[in-house]
């Protein structure tokens, strides 16, 4: 039987504002090998469900919390924003 | 269309003749031209502010400015777009954002502008962290409804 052996998974985690100071991280980078989508980083980093308010982007552009990841994406997460 | 963030004080009406100073089509073609500046106020919630600090996401913010300019003019047959955001440190008075719009008649010009400014309001990624009179930091957690 064939075996794949799946390639390491490198991605930059970003957080902004208030999330910034609550999760007391402004920039991280993980392994993410196992994590499928955008939410399965908030709870491996954050280690519980996020909450309505998160809001989230991957490589600069607005993304949803279901949105699939890849290698060498940065993913931010941030509050709602406020500018204006 | 010319939309930039700047950390440096924003001057709108000077933006507004350099702007019209480098686009001399736009006199005798538009025949409206919509502004919208909007300037901190010195009491938010009841409180006294003192200064803000206007954070965002350098290398998504940029984009996002063009990319709705771009929307705004296609999506309301704008003749032009110049739009300017500050980030950083500022005081009651300092003026936040300018939008200016031009097109060939009012209700373009009107809802492309009010457009902008909700898109601003609600998507683009800024954040206001509020210093009070007694030195007490907050974060701002959503706008006023437009």
């Amino acid at each position: 039987m064939l075996r794949i052996k799946s390639l390491p998974m490198s991605i930059t985690v970003r957080f902004f504002a208030s999330l910034r100071d609550r999760i007391g991280r402004e920039s991280v980078e993980i392994e993410a090998n196992g994590l499928n989508c955008v939410q399965d980083v908030w709870k491996a980093l954050v280690k519980q469900e996020p909450d309505a308010r998160v809001l989230v982007a991957i490589n600069a552009r607005h993304a949803a919390l279901d949105a699939k990841i890849q290698d060498g994406d940065e993913i931010a997460f941030f509050p709602p924003v406020t500018g204006g | 269309m010319d939309a930039r963030v700047i950390a440096e004080p924003l001057e709108p009406w000077k933006e507004i003749q350099e702007f019209l100073s480098a686009h001399a089509e736009l006199r005798g073609k538009c025949g409206a031209m919509v502004v919208f500046v909007g300037t901190m106020r010195s009491q938010n919630e009841g409180e006294t502010v003192q200064s803000m600090h206007l954070e965002h996401y350098p290398e998504m913010t940029q984009a996002h400015l063009e990319e709705i300019a771009r929307q705004a003019r296609d999506k309301f047959g704008l003749s032009a777009v110049l739009l300017r955001h500050r980030v950083g440190e500022i005081h009651p008075g300092d003026d936040i954002v300018l939008v200016a719009v031009w097109a060939e008649h009012r209700k373009a010009a009107y809802e492309g502008n009010r457009f902008l400014m909700e898109d601003l309001k609600s998507t683009a990624p800024f954040w206001k962290e509020e210093t009070l009179a007694g030195g007490e930091r907050r974060w701002v957690e959503e706008n006023t409804p437009g």
